[in-house]
């Protein structure tokens, strides 16, 4: 990794070839400040995690266990519970995930092995930018242009023939989890795809040139030597998009109705443990209310970060494996 | 070589920005020194009225520049209790206990009254009327759809659609909220008993909306929308607004002048915390309220406090001449000597 | 025909329509990007005029005003974010690449990967506990009378105001000899920290002689609450938080690029190590490095969270650090929310600016990190 330095200048080195002393505490110097630069990341760590169980202590004490299983959300009782919030938060990312993984990984096919080659860089340049958009655009556009359409077209169509599902039942708002899910969808496509590409492209091509070999048509070589093999880094890229959509904010915010919630119906408005924060955290009547939304907060921070461990190891463990094995 | 331009540029940029921080900490006046500013938040039942008024009270006084954010009365107070602001602004006023809790003693000045309007969405904007018993099996999420046989029996002739009713209500701590909530509260045993009245409740049913900005902004986007507002919202955006049966059991439109008549029938308290919902009266409106700016009655910064006082007090004797274009109601000549009064007692 | 062709033909035919399959899934996901692109421009392309750029605020209902504060305040909050952020993730990237050991390493590269990963509310919850919210500042001066009656002790400020502090049995003495109020000696030098209630009590949690400790702390208090509020400072900050680690991973993946014989050739020349890096190792990645800092100010531009508690939002012109500060995002998001139609129009308008900012800084990154560190082929 780093350089591996054979004349450290320090006690090692006999006297005659030690470096001059300025350098040598300049060196000293510098070394410790590059090391309080990359000791800043666990402090920071341990700040967000202090700040956080501090300011939910109260809450913590207050409701216990209890806190996650509640499913009223009540300042005037003073009774909080985070059931409603971790269902929205639940609920939206998986109908994201439902929508985005598909696509993502069907565009990553074509990006690795179908596309033509000069069409590849500026696809994949296409879709990055989509990554440069801020959620606050996308949650403006979401609201005045895709609840109106959503709403008139696509919503009434979904309730007639799939109105059997309890999913698709109940009065049709516009805003609410449908909606949220499918904006939270486009969001974490770049990332899902460009993951996705990453673990297809470490594929050994042996696997697929097998597959050919043995007269696999090309769908059928993608679904056999590459998807199934690919199965762990695929997971992990979608686990990735997950982490992001997880904490989204602002898009979530405009378009999902802010109204605690949890039921069957998928037009019904709905809350999640972000937009939640976001709508009650500057003017929390009463410290409990406040010490509550930090453990709104704590819960989402936990989730996140193991989602996001979890995806890592998965994607990074395929794609080293890869690697390593073809060399 | 492109190092060394590397670190000039770097030393360069390091220099302007301490430049910069100092100069703005320095006694040398520059004119965007010399200007003060004064930092509220808070209500959003009020925010139309600080709008204009801090455009029209920078003309009096050009070295003032007044930062108000609508982000609700809840966090107004909050803001105001943990000192992040110089002032905050509310609806509901302060319970004991709140004001036992702050770090200081925190003066209630009426700015503005106003009406919760009730605003709807409905193709063609009929002029409809609702009641107590109506009002609350909506918000209660009992009346679910605009043709109930109740709607349509106070607005005969009026073309109610079979439609689902979007119940449109406030997603922070609102001082609104809290207004409609004791309206609710004391005229619906229901409510009272399951919602209760505060700046945040657990609502049976509905969207949330952050600020009246928001409430009104979901009401105009969702068409069978139904949402309660500060008047000046519904009017501006043209919007339209319902007729309420007050205690005396006529129809009243929300107007300044409704208001006044419900305002006129309260008795005002040396601290001016009071409630005027469900006014007794012909002509007084049933949902109206008064919006305060809460400050502490000693200020920290003499130079700020002043200001911030002088503001105060241009805003409850000529700030009222501007009210009725935002269709509040003027707080009248005797509340506003009190006001006056009681804006003499700051400390610095 | 024989099985095994129309079999075979069964699986070409499959095998295509997948094919096709894939490509509309690619076009699927372009279509976000064409049509956020297209109603952008649509609605908020003709609203962008010289006063909008320049303009601020206006009360709602009057037409007019713009956004000039708040994208001079996204502006100024990259640059503090920056300033905050680049020092620091570089230093530790170089002493990732340069320096440690392989266990530190590992470890430092999990956390950062998981500080990445933190949701961006968070970090202005914690910025806003951090610095938003002041900080309980103690009283000093000298005991001006002790009051055993009432239990209370008068402390006089050397500004000239006094003070009475109940002195109960909750309160903490910190001097040397006196344990109770009556031996507390008159004339002496002291800090009390209390908290103040609504109705004008304090309750006093320790009267304490004035040593360095006190002082420095209350000195850092009242730098503290000086920059306490909403401010440019705390907004800067929470940004600078997100900005740590992914500038810190960015320079060390492009300072690993750089040929170990460089470095090398340099020792031998006898340079020191540090000025190897400073001098040597930092300029030959200094592209990858812009590309970093490009890509997390892409990054933290759009972020409208992590404001929502800590910048606050202005109406006017940001003087002051200290002072609140308006920006492109939040001001997006409240014009979005409000019913007036002028409002809207302006969120459009100030929507296009932004996502040409965050565009602008991706092709930057995409013009920096051509040749050499490019990574897609």
């Amino acid at each position: 990794m780093g350089v591996q330095m054979t004349t450290t200048p320090a006690s090692k080195t006999p006297a005659a070839n030690r470096a001059p002393s300025g350098a040598r505490l300049a060196d000293r110097g510098f070394r410790w400040l590059c090391l309080a630069g990359a000791l800043v990341v666990g402090v920071l760590l341990l700040l967000v995690i202090w700040q956080l169980l501090r300011g939910a202590r109260l809450s913590m004490d207050r409701f216990g266990w209890g806190f996650f299983i509640g499913k009223t959300w009540d300042p005037v009782s003073e009774e909080f519970g985070a059931l409603p919030f971790i269902f929205g938060t639940v609920v939206s990312s998986i109908v994201a995930l439902l929508i985005a993984v598909p696509l993502s990984v069907g565009t990553a096919i074509y990006l690795t092995d179908l596309a033509p080659p000069r069409l590849r860089q500026p696809l994949s340049s296409l879709i990055e930018m989509l990554a440069a958009v801020p959620s606050v655009v996308w949650g403006l556009w979401g609201f005045f242009i895709l609840v109106p359409i959503l709403r008139a077209t696509l919503y009434p169509v979904l309730q007639k023939c799939l109105g059997f599902l309890p999913f698709f039942q109940g009065p049709i708002y516009g805003i609410g989890l449908l909606t949220a899910g499918i904006i939270l969808a486009i969001m974490i496509l770049p990332i899902v795809t460009s993951i996705s590409r990453e673990v297809l492209r470490s594929v050994p091509n042996l696997q697929r040139e097998a597959a050919y070999a043995l007269g696999a048509t090309r769908w059928e070589v993608t679904r056999i030597a590459v998807l199934s093999y690919a199965r762990r880094g695929l997971f992990g890229a979608a686990a990735l998009g997950l982490g992001r959509a997880l904490g989204e904010t602002m898009a979530v915010m405009m378009v999902i109705g802010n109204t605690p919630y949890i039921g069957l119906s998928l037009f019904h408005p709905a809350s999640t443990l972000a937009s939640g924060v976001a709508n009650e955290f500057t003017e929390a009547t009463g410290d409990l209310q406040l010490s509550a939304l930090f453990e709104l907060g704590l819960v989402l921070l936990g989730v996140t970060i193991l989602v996001n461990i979890l995806a890592q190891v998965m994607v990074r463990a395929f794609t080293t494996a890869e690697t390593r094995r073809v060399a | 070589m492109k190092m060394t331009i590397n670190k000039i540029a770097r030393l360069t940029v390091c220099a302007t920005l301490l430049l910069a921080a100092c100069s703005q900490q320095s006694p040398v006046v520059s004119t965007a020194q010399a200007q003060l500013l004064i930092n509220g938040a808070g209500s959003s039942f009020d925010n139309p009225a600080f709008m204009l008024w801090k455009e029209a009270y920078s003309k009096t006084d050009p070295n003032v520049q007044i930062n108000y954010q609508s982000v609700g009365s809840g966090a107004g107070i909050k803001q105001l209790v943990s000192r992040t602001v110089n002032f905050g602004a509310s609806d509901a006023p302060m319970t004991d206990e709140a004001m036992k809790n702050a770090p200081g003693k925190i003066l209630h000045i009426p700015v503005v009254a106003g009406a919760v309007a009730i605003t709807y969405n409905l193709p063609g904007s009929p002029a409809l009327k609702f009641d107590d018993a109506t009002l609350s099996g909506v918000y209660l999420g009992q009346i679910t759809k605009w043709n109930d046989p109740k709607i349509a029996a106070l607005n005969p002739g009026a073309n109610l659609p079979d439609t689902s009713i979007i119940v449109v209500h406030r997603s922070d701590g609102s001082g609104t909220t809290f207004i409609f909530s004791d309206y609710l509260s004391s005229v619906s045993h229901d409510w009272a008993s399951k919602v209760g009245k505060n700046v945040s409740v657990n609502w049976p049913a509905g969207v949330g909306g952050k600020g009246n900005e928001g409430v009104a902004g979901q009401v105009k986007q969702l068409p069978g929308a139904i949402g309660y507002v500060e008047l000046a919202y519904a009017k501006q955006n043209k919007l339209p607004v319902a007729e309420l049966k007050n205690a005396a059991g006529k129809f009243v439109a929300p107007s300044p002048e409704s208001v006044s008549k419900a305002m006129a029938t309260a008795t005002i308290p040396d601290d001016f915390r009071f409630s005027m919902v469900n006014a007794p009266g012909d002509e007084s409106y049933p949902i109206a309220g008064a919006s305060w700016v809460l400050l502490y009655q000693k200020q920290g910064d003499a130079k700020k406090g002043k200001t911030l006082v002088a503001f105060l007090k241009w805003c409850v004797s000529e700030g009222q001449k501007m009210s009725p274009q935002l269709d509040y109601a003027p707080l009248p000549d005797s509340v506003q000597q009190r006001e006056l009064k009681l804006l003499d007692t700051v400390t610095y | 025909m024989t099985v095994s062709s129309k079999n075979h033909a069964y699986r070409k035919f499959k095998s295509l329509a997948m094919n096709v399959v894939c490509i509309a899934c690619a076009l699927l996901v372009i279509l976000p990007l064409a049509l956020i692109l297209f109603y952008l421009i649509q609605k908020g392309a003709s609203s962008l005029n010289w006063a909008f750029f320049t303009g601020l605020p206006k009360s709602a209902g009057s037409t007019g005003g713009g956004m000039g504060n708040a994208i001079v305040g996204t502006l100024e909050l990259l640059l503090l974010a920056s300033i905050i952020g680049v020092p620091v993730g570089v230093l530790g990237g170089v002493y990732l690449a340069e320096y440690g050991g392989e266990r530190l390493n590992g470890w430092i590269r999990f956390w950062a990967d998981v500080l990445n990963g933190v949701p961006s509310i968070v970090w202005g919850m914690v910025a806003w506990a951090l610095i938003v919210v002041p900080m309980a500042a103690p009283f000093r001066g000298t005991i001006k009378s002790v009051n055993a009656a009432e239990s209370s002790i008068t402390v006089q400020s050397s500004a000239g105001d006094t003070q009475d502090f109940t002195v109960d049995s909750k309160t903490r003495l910190k001097f040397k000899g006196a344990t109770q109020l009556s031996s507390l000696p008159v004339g002496a030098d002291v800090v009390v920290w209390f908290e103040r209630k609504g109705d004008g009590s304090t309750v006093t949690d320790s009267v304490s002689e004035t040593g360095l400790w006190n002082l420095f702390t209350a000195k850092i208090i009242k730098l503290h609450n000086a920059f306490s509020g909403f401010s440019a400072l705390a907004g800067g900050l929470a940004l600078g938080f997100i900005m740590i680690p992914l500038v810190l991973r960015t320079t060390e993946e492009v300072l690993v690029l750089v040929p170990r014989s460089y470095r090398e050739a340099a020792l031998a020349l006898g340079l020191a190590q540090w000025k190897t890096i400073v001098r040597i190792v930092l300029p030959t990645a200094l592209r990858g490095i812009i590309t970093g800092v490009l890509l997390a100010m892409g990054r933290v531009a759009g972020e409208t969270a992590p404001l929502l508690f800590t910048a606050f939002g202005n109406s006017n012109w940001n003087h002051h650090l200290s002072e609140p500060i308006a920006a492109l995002p939040l001001q997006i998001f409240s014009y979005a929310i409000a019913p007036y139609d002028d409002w809207n129009r302006q969120a459009w308008a100030g929507a296009l600016v932004l996502v040409a900012l965050t565009f602008l800084l991706s092709a930057g990154v995409r013009f920096f990190s051509r040749g050499r560190f490019q990574k897609n082929t």
